[in-house]
């Protein structure tokens, strides 16, 4: 994932530490917490879209295929969506592997 | 010029807030303070200042108004004492770190317990870390002049910071005196309207007060405390400033007589006008005895004050407060850590005096020369003590 915020230097704070650009936190992309990741089989996978719902993140989307896919710049690897699959189609995979 | 009038000080900090034109007063009333607010209320009701004075149920609510305010780009004024300004403390931090120009008068007061309302110093000593820039007033009329100054050097935009201006409560802000109270065009000229360099505007959106996570809070506070120490070349100017338009002229460190003293007293707000009087009566006598009063204390003036320490062979310093199970007087303290490590330093007698109320007479202050006088003769320096202390 890129780095998406160069930390600045003391010297380079706005004064009071202000957010001079609204909306910013969007680029504040919170999936590098994540130390496992959801991974679907579509064999199994029957589309009913229980993870898009019970994801907290909001980050699971259904693709063109409309096979759910989790957007990984926010997945925190809660492991939510593997727990509440109705099919048991999906699985935690550790970043490392 | 100014019309020189006798006035309740009080009364005077209230009228220096009208002169600066302030937008918003959030405030509750507090023994000494209660004057201050009261005729700032009576000024917005009957319409000589067109201000929003914001009735408040607590005065950690008071400072909270009082940065929604200031954050917003208004001239903002507040004023409390002793339990209020505890009550303010967790408030305090947010107003210096977001760096907003809050003016707020403390009229000093002990703190509880056992309940006491009159006046010492450790109210003020206990928001020595909390960020704000802070002068010490010794009567009505520096009071006056140091609120305006308190904007000017605050709304700089070099500076954005809080300030308060601490003046002795009863002694000082319920006395009358002559006070030169200046002409509205004088004040405009000294203090014109405010332009805050940033404020919340919603054509403008921004965010003020974010969560600092430790990637980011190291930094922030790096940057607080470089501000808070450049704050003292535009806090000098405003003085400077001041002594153009006003014909008074003030300094971090305001000494009398110490250009030949061996022996030096150091104190800050109204107690230093009572030693000043010893000081003289010492002098008539032929002793080499001087008086600095402390107007600046944060951000501490270390330049001046080693300069002014190096000349004395004794400084006696006068704390109005105890710290307690430490060094003992704050000031005090503070004044040989900044002279560890300088080539040429006095001994240093402490004292702490005038707490709650305590009268601290022409005899005490007398007792504690002669104390410095036996160091000056070779003597050993005594242990810190309470003048005036029943055994």
């Amino acid at each position: 994932m890129s780095q998406p915020f160069k930390l600045p230097g003391w010297r380079d704070l706005p004064v009071g530490c202000d957010i001079l650009e609204p909306g910013s936190a969007r680029r504040n992309r919170t999936g590098d917490w994540r130390s496992e990741r959801p991974e679907w089989d579509h064999a199994k996978c029957v589309q009913c879209a229980v993870c898009v719902v019970f994801c907290p993140e909001g980050c699971i989307k259904m693709n063109e295929e409309a096979y759910p896919v989790a957007d990984m710049d926010y997945c925190k690897g809660c492991g939510i969506c593997q727990v509440e699959c109705i099919t048991g189609c999906i699985r935690m995979l550790r970043e490392e592997e | 010029m100014g019309k020189r009038v006798g006035m309740e000080v009080s009364i005077a900090i209230a009228e220096a807030a009208r002169l600066a034109n302030v937008d918003v007063i959030s405030a509750y009333p507090i023994t000494p303070q209660t004057h201050v607010v009261e005729h700032l209320s009576e000024l917005v009701a009957d319409g000589e200042l067109d201000a929003e004075f914001i009735p408040v149920e607590s005065e950690h609510t008071a400072m909270s108004a009082c940065l929604g305010s200031a954050a917003v780009g208004a001239r903002t004024f507040t004023s409390t004492a002793s339990q209020g300004l505890a009550l303010m403390h967790e408030i305090m931090f947010l107003a210096s770190s977001l760096r907003l120009p809050v003016v707020m008068a403390v009229a000093n007061r002990a703190l509880s317990g056992p309940i006491n309302i009159w006046n010492d110093h450790s109210d003020i000593m206990s928001e020595r870390d909390c960020g704000w820039i802070a002068t010490f007033a010794e009567n009505g009329q520096e009071a006056l002049d140091f609120v305006l100054h308190a904007y000017r050097a605050g709304e700089d935009a070099r500076v954005q910071l809080p300030v308060m201006v601490n003046f002795d409560g009863f002694l000082v802000s319920h006395v009358i005196e002559p006070i030169e109270m200046p002409e509205e065009a004088e004040v405009r000229s000294y203090l014109p309207a405010y332009e805050p360099a940033r404020r919340l505007d919603g054509d403008h959106p921004m965010t003020m007060g974010p969560v600092g996570i430790p990637d980011i809070y190291t930094e922030s506070k790096m940057a607080q405390d470089a501000a808070l120490r450049a704050s003292l070349g535009p806090i000098v100017e405003a003085w400077k400033e001041l002594g153009k338009v006003f014909g008074r002229h003030y300094e971090p460190i305001m000494c009398h007589g110490a250009e030949d003293a061996d022996i030096l007293f150091f104190a800050a707000g109204g107690l230093v006008e009572t030693i000043r009087t010893v000081v003289d009566g010492l002098r008539e006598k032929g002793k080499k005895v001087g008086v600095a009063s402390l107007k600046l204390w944060r951000p501490f003036p270390f330049e001046d004050f080693v300069r002014i320490a190096s000349r004395p062979r004794v400084l006696v310093v006068v704390d109005r407060c105890l710290s307690f199970g430490g060094p003992f007087g704050p000031m005090a303290s503070e004044l040989k850590a900044a002279l560890y490590g300088t080539d040429r330093r006095p001994q240093i007698v402490e004292f702490v005096a005038g707490l709650g109320g305590r009268d601290v007479p022409h005899a005490d202050i007398l007792t504690m020369y002669e104390a410095a006088e036996r160091v000056l003769a070779g003597g050993p320096v005594p242990k810190p003590a309470i003048v005036g202390l029943r055994e």
